[in-house]
């Protein structure tokens, strides 16, 4: 498989999870690319941080409104029965318990569920924006990321070693590689992707890993 | 009183050392007019408070690059390269704040609270220095209100008493900021006379903005 076609393995696998009727918030990059797949029939409700609630498709080109953006100030629409507030309800919304899954990506995660995404220390430090509310108020935590940096450095650790978004909050790691659940006992593999052995993937996770006895093969 | 002025009559209150907050959400929502003549005037040693700063060519990322700012405080500055060139060089101070603890320290701001304690950045760098407490079984971290000198908000429609209406996701940070300054100058598209809005539909009430500036005023 291509890098785009490992991607798109991810996404496509994210969105089958994702239930009816769910609030949903999807992060910059990769994970905006999951509300391309969500299944037929299935309705969730995508939020945006940037203060509303029923984020549609990107507009046609007559249609761009430059007061309706998306948080990463693309171009997007709002669907019949969304609606809008400020920031600070935004955020009541994200921290208050009524978010149910929020997909991000990540440089880092380990085996105690930590999630680092903000900064590089003495390299990049764009800011946390709204990562760190995400993560400690969303119900399920799903982080979206290649298996590996472009060098093929492990980006699953036994411990973070950046500045942490958030402590113990991940809840599934979905990688080109295949799926790992943070489970009390740590991590467990519990689908691999197509073409991959479970030596390489162990071979590329720095963490510890436990093998699901009855591991599956991840599809998309 | 008289709340619709000019920018430059509006602009007089806004003097080097002071700090602003200006709404916007990457430069949606941003008052642009007033940021250009903010520009223009040149005023300095300003210490931001924004959601980001936006980009080079927009929103309050104009004023940086102008190098306006002493300190900023925001949640987002990747947007805009010379933010963090200036932060690394040391010309200019950034506090970076997650964006729901930076959007309720300025409700608690403008509604009169001494602070409040949230789950976001514990066991973070964001934790240092913070009280930390638990409620039923959870850590929390102390926040502190903010407050500025000045607002500068955008919105979409004013009566002539200042009632504000937002429109869609340019609505973010304003109604807050328009609550926590001690003065307040709006920049809006449209103003209708007053008593044409709704009572039901005002988002920021009138007794919260000083002064109305008009687009192409």
């Amino acid at each position: 498989m291509d890098r785009a076609a490992r991607r798109e393995l991810i996404v496509k696998w994210i969105a089958k999870q994702l239930q009816h009727g769910q609030l949903v918030n999807l992060g910059i990059g990769m994970p905006t690319m999951v509300a391309n797949h969500i299944p037929e029939g299935v309705n969730i409700i995508l939020q945006s941080e940037n203060g509303f609630l029923g984020l549609g498709a990107a507009p046609e080109p007559h249609e761009v409104d430059p007061d309706v953006t998306n948080a990463g100030a693309q171009h997007v629409t709002i669907l019949p029965g969304g609606a809008c507030f400020d920031s600070a309800t935004s955020f009541a919304i994200i921290r208050g318990g009524r978010l149910d899954v929020t997909v991000l990506g990540a440089l880092e995660v380990d085996e105690l569920g930590n999630l680092a995404n903000w900064m590089v220390p003495g390299k990049i430090v764009p800011g946390m924006g709204g990562a760190m509310d995400l993560t400690v108020g969303a119900k399920k935590v799903i982080v979206a990321m290649e298996h590996t940096t472009k060098d093929g450095k492990a980006k699953i650790l036994p411990q973070c070693t950046l500045p942490l978004t958030a402590q113990q909050e991940v809840d599934l790691i979905v990688t080109d590689m295949g799926v790992i659940e943070v489970t009390p006992q740590g991590l467990v593999l519990k689908e691999i992707a197509p073409g991959v052995t479970v030596e390489e993937v162990v071979a590329a996770t720095a963490a510890k890993l436990t093998i699901h006895p009855e591991l599956k093969e991840m599809t998309a | 009183m008289q709340k619709r002025v000019s920018i430059e009559e509006a602009l007089t209150h806004v003097r080097d050392g002071m700090t602003i907050m200006v709404g916007g959400f990457l430069g949606v929502g941003s008052p642009e007019k007033l940021i250009d003549a903010l520009v223009q005037k040149g005023v300095k040693d300003l210490t931001l408070i924004c959601n980001d700063t936006a980009f080079v060519d927009r929103g309050v990322g104009k004023m940086v690059v102008a190098h306006q700012f002493r300190k900023i405080i925001a949640s987002h500055i990747g947007t805009n390269a010379e933010t963090g060139r200036q932060m690394n060089a040391g010309e200019t101070e950034v506090e970076l704040v997650p964006q729901g603890t930076l959007a309720e320290r300025i409700r608690c701001g403008g509604a009169g609270l001494g602070g409040f304690y949230t789950p976001t950045g514990v066991g973070t760098v964001v934790a240092d220095g913070k009280e930390t407490r638990e409620f039923n079984g959870r850590q929390y971290l102390l926040e502190l209100p903010l407050r500025a000198d000045v607002a500068l908000v955008k919105a979409y429609k004013a009566d002539e008493a200042g009632n504000l209406i937002y429109r869609r996701s340019a609505r973010n940070f304003n109604p807050l900021m328009a609550m926590a300054a001690d003065l307040v100058i709006a920049e809006v598209d449209n103003i209708v006379p007053t008593g044409e809005i709704d009572q039901d539909h005002v988002m920021t009430p009138g007794i919260f903005v000083n002064y109305l500036v008009k687009e192409d005023a």
